[in-house]
């Protein structure tokens, strides 16, 4: 079948507990004044003040995928949702999907990659989580889903910076560092982010992911940061069968990690039946990843994103003049083995 | 030679049907146009998302985004038969002896002629719904299975279960076999006498439309480059049999079909907005119509079998004579 559809609608997906601010944000979106229109997918009308025929109410459904994969999820419920919606392109630009408190964002961003009829009309653009500052070292011990909504952010909106001192908020920050190195953070009060920075960010576009992205180039020298303030782990994964050096163990509560992979050209020969190898075993534990590829002989960058088992990968541009053909990689997941993972890379690099 | 009287509408049509021999055709801003001596133009939903062919009493289901369920009857007579809020009505359809069923959430609806309505709650999303053509019952299409009612009556639904998400339904109209489509690119069914499953697995793509064939023999589907009929004439249905391809092509995918109402006949329709009938006898195929600008999405034909109403993603819908 041709493609015929050019035009996908682009979708921001808005996770966050319960009072950290997905309402205020969502309201700004919907009344301020930005020449756009959004249809907004919530699991509750009450809260938003607003009165506007494309605000939809949504149970949230998740649909495990009938082929023996366990991560292969999807939101049942966004993919009827969205295919009402798009019978009437005309009435919005864009659709955010505002999730509860307590939901995985992944069966979110998987239907946008796994669901044929979703997939050729939408596009995912970004995934948001709004934290609370002073309440996110709380959620943390007590929830998994808080944890797992900063990994798998693009953006993180660390709002409610006036209810912290100087000294928590550059804590909290770190933790969310730990957490996911590659998102961009934007500290706030009354979820007062410019909405440039959350919407139409194009995270999931490949010919646009990781393009000048400070943050994702400094990943590798956060990752040395955090690792020379932290040679007291053992207390934490001593008992485990690998020994993950890297990782931010000193923060409590943070059971995510991140690793990161620098390396110079990789032999396409071996470096695409590893990252194959790697997320089909590995898949379950991987929330994320996020990379940029220099392959020997190629003149043109190469960029990957992955979820769980889903992975994409193209060419993005040339390479610049005087630019460094490097490789960068990021996993962000549980329970990776950084050693093994890091070996193995390296071992991809062309001779 | 078949001739086609085009309708070209702006907006995605959900359903064509004919209604008092009139070819309707409803979009999904809620319009429902008419070809009846010209064109013309009635409002139901405000944002229409489901609809269903109530054959008995010659009428349109539809449920919208309002959250309302109308009638739509021939000559634009329009009559709201239920309200739920400001949900989303995902699921309409019509049963026997006036009683119809929507769906909001995680609530079925079953509404008697007399206007009594009666409540279903689930665990999960209420996906698909369908009345049995004989007695007072309807499935629910759900995740990890269906579910029975016998709404005119108290007493335990009937639970079958099959892992995976289930999005439609449909009775076989004998009533001896139950249907769904999934999530997956797979039809399920149930032979309810002794609850046998049946799997009916192969599609590139997921199933959106079916019919069933003159007295149920066979069932037609999209979902494929071909329409797939798969045989019901046995009494364990198509277990062990292979079904009918029927009006293969390379470079399209059957999007509706639509059985013939006396004959073994089928109205295929593409992708890319062609139309063909195909005869299950010998898979000989009839251009009906050049592809268009939109995927057909609905197709019926009418009470005298000589007329095809057609409708597209793209508006641009139509009337196809094939006496001509």
């Amino acid at each position: 079948m041709s493609d015929a559809q050019t035009t996908q609608i682009p979708v921001t997906v808005l996770t966050g507990y319960l009072g950290a601010g997905k309402t205020t944000l969502l309201n700004r979106i919907l009344s301020e004044n930005h020449g756009k229109r959004y249809a907004v997918i919530v699991n509750e009308f009450g809260e938003i003040g607003i009165d506007n025929e494309l605000i939809v109410e949504s149970d949230e459904e998740i649909y495990e995928m009938n082929n023996g994969c366990v991560c292969c999820t999807v939101r049942g419920d966004l993919i009827r949702v969205v295919e009402g919606l798009m019978r009437r392109p005309g009435r919005f630009d864009a659709i955010v999907v505002e999730t509860t408190g307590l939901a995985d964002p992944v069966p979110v961003a998987q239907t946008f990659f796994m669901d044929d009829d979703v997939r050729s009309k939408t596009k995912l653009d970004a995934v948001v989580a709004l934290v609370d500052a002073k309440h996110l070292p709380l959620r943390l011990k007590d929830s998994r889903e808080a944890e797992d909504q900063i990994a798998f952010a693009d953006v993180v909106v660390l709002n409610k910076t006036d209810l912290v001192t100087p000294e928590e908020l550059a804590k909290v920050e770190a933790t969310i560092r730990a957490i996911n190195p590659a998102a961009r953070i934007h500290r706030t009060t009354r979820a007062g982010v410019a909405l440039s920075e959350v919407l139409d960010r194009g995270a999931f576009d490949l010919s646009r992911a990781l393009e000048n992205d400070p943050h994702f180039l400094e990943a590798h020298d956060h990752d040395h940061h955090d690792h020379d303030h932290d040679h007291d782990h053992h207390d934490h994964d001593g008992h485990e069968h690998h020994h993950d050096h890297a990782h931010p163990s000193d923060i409590h509560d943070v059971t995510v990690q991140s690793v990161s992979l620098r390396g110079g050209e990789m032999d396409p020969k071996k470096f695409f039946p590893w990252i194959e190898k790697i997320t089909q075993m590995e898949g379950p534990n991987i929330l994320r990843l996020k990379g940029i590829i220099a392959l020997k002989g190629d003149d043109e960058r190469y960029v990957i994103q992955g979820v769980h088992m889903i992975i994409e990968g193209d060419h993005q541009r040339a390479w610049k003049d005087g630019e460094k053909h490097e490789s960068r990689l990021v996993f962000i997941g549980r329970e990776l083995d950084a050693e093994r993972l890091k070996k193995s890379f390296d071992a991809c690099q062309a001779a | 030679m078949p001739t086609v009287a085009p309708l070209d509408l702006d907006g995605h049509c959900l359903a064509a049907v004919f209604l008092d021999n009139v070819p309707h055709f409803v979009l999904a801003d809620g319009a429902v146009h008419r070809l009846d001596n010209g064109h013309k133009t009635i409002q139901a939903n405000d944002g229409l998302l489901s609809t269903f062919h109530d054959a008995a009493n010659d009428r349109l289901i539809t449920g919208g985004e309002d959250g309302k369920v109308f009638a739509v009857k021939a000559g634009g007579q329009i009559n709201e038969l239920a309200s739920a809020g400001k949900k989303w009505i995902t699921s309409v359809a019509a049963g026997p002896q006036g009683a119809i069923a929507y769906a909001t959430g995680k609530t079925a609806f079953v509404r008697f002629a007399d206007g009594k309505t009666k409540e279903f709650a689930h665990p999960r999303s209420v996906e698909g719904l369908a009345f049995s053509p004989k007695g007072m019952r309807f499935g629910v299409a759900r995740y990890n299975g269906a579910t029975l009612h016998f709404p005119a009556a108290e007493g335990k639904p009937v639970e079958l279960e099959w892992a995976g998400a289930h999005t439609g339904i449909t009775f076989s109209p004998d009533g001896a076999f139950l249907i769904t489509t999934m999530q997956e690119n797979a039809l399920h069914g149930w032979k309810l006498a002794d609850g046998k499953h049946m799997r009916m697995t192969g599609y590139p793509g997921k199933v959106k439309s079916l019919s069933w064939s003159v007295k149920g023999k066979w069932l037609a589907s999209s979902g494929a480059p071909a329409a797939i009929v798969w045989p019901f004439s046995g009494k364990d249905g198509p277990m062990g049999k292979a079904p009918l391809e029927l009006g293969t092509r390379g470079n399209a995918m059957v999007t509706a079909v639509a059985c013939h109402p006396s004959q073994d006949v089928v109205a295929v329709g593409y992708d890319d907005g062609m139309v063909m009938a195909v005869r299950f006898a010998d898979a000989k195929e009839v251009l009906l119509r050049r592809p268009g600008k939109g995927a057909i999405t609905s197709l019926m034909w009418d009470k005298e079998e000589r007329r095809i109403a057609f409708g597209s993603a793209a508006g641009d819908c139509g009337v196809i004579d094939i006496s001509a």
